[in-house]
């Protein structure tokens, strides 16, 4: 049988997965994806506690973050262009210019 | 604004009334003068061609006047001669009043006319010493200012108001002694003069400031009517701040320094310090204050004591002096002296202190304005061994000098005969012994002033001629010459016509109380002076009569050395204050730069260094950030966690 621990188990190995990915990885379409990876991790437990609860407050704000992160990937991927374009490469360490 | 001023017992009780008729313009007194400097500075270059004729009249007027004033006061009865003129409120806040207001009464007039009279004939001579200065226009103003603020230091009904002409006197100094300030000599005595001059200033400050709290009002009428209620300290305290300021202005010991280099000044200035404003402040302050210094015979007898140590230190300065210009400042420091020591002896010294100091303004003008006539005409020569024969061909300036020189000496029957020798005698009179001890170091200063100045006159106008080559001396101007002649006539007549008859005694007895006992003529005093004085006229003639003047200085004797040295008073004042004031001031920048500052800097350079490194932390990786990002969240989490359990 499977129960709502099982999912929220599943939302946490999601997220680490997620976090060591951007952690780890340089390529920043991946860093993305990894970031999409969490916040659907987020998500999922978001549902299972509404179903958990047997309300809809979850489920609402499960809403509300894919919403942002679509806006967030629309302006992501816009950044990520045009530093592709400027430096040809889509490498998170090329663009270092901003330190002390 | 009416009230008693309640004297000590021995002093007459005196009614300040409102002043009415002719008195109510007294405020012209102080307008003309002022408006001479305001004209003067105002006017720029354009008044060039005129101005000294301004800057003469104006103190001619102020003299015309005051006459006006003397005469309607003599046409009131004794008691009623003090005659207050309020001009407005100058500050009002609460209980604390203070009106800009003149006090006519015998003892400010007696100012009034020495210092306008004298005062005018100095500016007349003025007009032919500067003639070849370009700057004349600028100079007369500042005489005016001077003049202006001696006074309202003298005519002032308050302290405070007395304080600002006293104050003004001070600025005027400063421009006046340095009006050659191209000379460092001469910028360095005006600083000097002024610096000497704000310690006193202090005294006399604090000494308002103690008035005000004990007694609520800084008025004559208010601080002379309460002195009685206020304990002995305090009026011993208000005494010897008086004092203290008093010193400052008169160049008394420990403040008489700055008398002798202001001589750096043109001369008719030097003239205007020493004989009718400036140094007669002290003695003015101490006088007018009279009520208070009745009740505290200790502050009394300060103040003969400064005057008496006073008047042997100029005295023996100017007896070693070679620049006749400095000898008559040690002069005037003496003279001085002795109007302390009569103050000093209190009701009975008073009115001999007023009657020396009027006597003073006479032959002291007159021996400035021949000394600046003989400077003149020797193109700024001051040393008197480089004269010598110039009354041959100056016989006008000799002719006044020796009326000074006879008035000044005391021969009988001239000025200082009626006003110095009381002086002497009332020290006697004091008893004890500080009687004997003040009186003999008068009778001594007697002796010692009848030598230097004969040594001046015998150096300076007869005798060989000593000349630097190219002197071609002839006598001054008229306008030169007559100021002088009218001072020496003043000089000869000044002490029988104030003293013969007791005149000034009846006539300043309501403000300064009347003497105990008056002496008379030939006491054993004065014919012990009069012995001294023939004593060292014939000792001066066989050193510097008989025998030739030798042109450069001999050696000397040790205490010969040491009074051309001004006895080491500028020593003292450097090893005791000047240079522990110098280091404290090193000390002070010392600390500054290491304790302070390094302090500081240390601080900074700590924050500076450690941010430094810590700022490698942004290192524009974004890998590193979300590490940090994660690290803290955990953190933050982990916190959360250990405050719930």
């Amino acid at each position: 049988m499977i129960g709502p621990g099982d999912y929220v188990a599943l939302s946490v190995i999601l997220f680490v997965i997620g976090g060591v990915g951007v952690l780890i990885r340089r390529n920043a379409i991946i860093i993305f994806m990894c970031v999409e990876l969490m916040l659907n991790a987020v998500n999922l437990a978001f549902v299972s506690f509404a179903r958990l609860h047997g309300n809809l407050d979850g489920q609402v704000i499960a809403f509300f973050v894919m919403v942002v992160a679509a806006a967030e990937v629309v302006v992501g991927l816009a950044i990520l262009t045009s530093i592709f374009r400027s430096r040809r490469s889509a490498s998170v360490d090329d663009a270092n210019l901003l330190k002390y | 604004m009416t009230g008693s001023v309640a004297g000590a017992p021995s002093a007459a009780v005196m009614t300040t009334v409102s002043a009415v008729g002719v008195q109510r313009a007294a405020w012209l007194l102080l307008a003309f003068p002022v408006a001479g400097a305001i004209i003067l500075l105002l006017g720029g270059k354009r008044s060039n061609s005129w101005g000294h004729l301004v800057g003469v009249a104006m103190p001619l007027a102020s003299f015309v006047y005051g006459l006006i004033a003397f005469i309607a006061m003599l046409g009131y009865p004794a008691s009623q001669r003090s005659r207050d003129l309020t001009l407005y409120t100058w500050i009002a806040v609460a209980r604390f009043k203070v009106n800009i207001g003149l006090l006519l009464d015998p003892l400010s007039i007696c100012f009034v006319l020495l210092i306008t009279g004298v005062g005018s004939l100095i500016f007349i001579f003025a007009i032919g010493y500067m003639a070849n200065d370009p700057e004349r226009r600028r100079f007369f103003a500042y005489m005016n200012l001077f003049l202006a603020a001696m006074l309202l230091l003298v005519l002032s009904d308050n302290f405070l108001a007395l304080y600002a002409g006293w104050e003004g006197v001070g600025l005027a100094s400063y421009l006046l002694i340095g009006f050659w300030q191209y000379k460092p000599e001469a910028a360095t005595a005006a600083k000097k003069a002024f610096i000497a001059n704000r310690v006193g200033d202090a005294g006399l400050s604090i000494a308002i400031m103690l008035m005000f709290a004990t007694f609520g009002t800084v008025s004559f009428t208010g601080v002379f009517g309460a002195v009685h209620g206020a304990s002995h300290g305090i009026v011993t305290a208000l005494g010897l701040l008086m004092l203290l300021g008093a010193c400052g202005k008169s160049a008394q010991l420990p403040l008489q320094s700055w008398l002798l280099d202001a001589m750096e000044g043109p001369t008719p200035v030097s003239a205007l310090i020493h004989a009718a404003t400036m140094v007669t402040a002290g003695v003015y302050l101490i006088v007018r204050s009279n009520p208070i210094f009745n009740l505290t015979p200790d502050a009394r007898l300060a103040v003969a004591i400064v005057g008496a140590v006073t008047l042997l230190f100029g005295a023996i300065i100017a007896c070693a002096k070679d620049d006749i210009k400095k000898s008559l400042a040690g002069s005037t420091m003496s003279q001085i002296g002795y109007m302390f020591l009569a103050a000093g002896l209190g009701p009975a010294g008073y009115v001999f202190a007023i009657a020396q100091l009027l006597a003073h303004g006479f032959f002291k003008a007159g021996l400035f304005l021949t000394a600046g006539s003989v400077k003149h005409e020797m193109k700024d020569e001051v040393d008197m061994r480089r004269f010598g024969g110039i009354g041959a061909v100056m016989p006008l300036t000799f002719g006044a000098f020796t009326c000074a020189y006879l008035a000044i000496i005391g021969v009988p029957p001239f000025s200082a005969f009626f006003t110095k020798d009381p002086i002497i005698d009332q020290a006697f009179a004091k008893g004890g012994t500080s009687g004997a001890l003040l009186g003999t170091a008068a009778l001594i200063g007697a002796g010692l002033t009848t030598f230097y100045m004969t040594r001046m006159l015998l150096m300076t106008f007869t005798g060989d001629r000593r000349w630097d080559e190219g002197q071609h001396p002839h006598e001054a101007p008229p306008v030169m010459t007559w100021p002088a002649i009218l001072l020496a006539i003043g000089a000869l007549g000044a002490g029988a016509f104030l003293m013969l008859g007791g005149w000034l005694l009846d006539f300043l007895a309501p403000v300064t109380g009347r003497p105990p006992s008056s002496p008379g003529l030939f006491t054993p005093a004065g014919i012990g002076a009069l012995a001294l004085l023939v004593a060292a006229v014939i000792l001066a003639w066989f050193m510097y009569g008989r025998r030739e003047v030798p042109v450069t200085a001999p050696a000397g004797s040790p205490v010969t050395v040491a009074a051309r040295k001004e006895l080491y008073g500028n020593a003292i004042n450097e090893s005791l204050l000047m240079r522990p004031g110098q280091w404290l001031t090193r000390l002070s920048v010392y600390f500054d730069n290491r304790g302070v500052d390094g302090l500081v800097n240390t601080l900074a350079a700590a924050m500076g260094g450690t941010s430094g490194r810590v700022r490698r932390i942004e290192n524009g990786f974004v890998r590193s950030y979300a590490l940090l990002m994660f690290l803290g969240a955990a953190l933050l989490v982990g916190a959360l966690l250990l405050v719930r359990i």
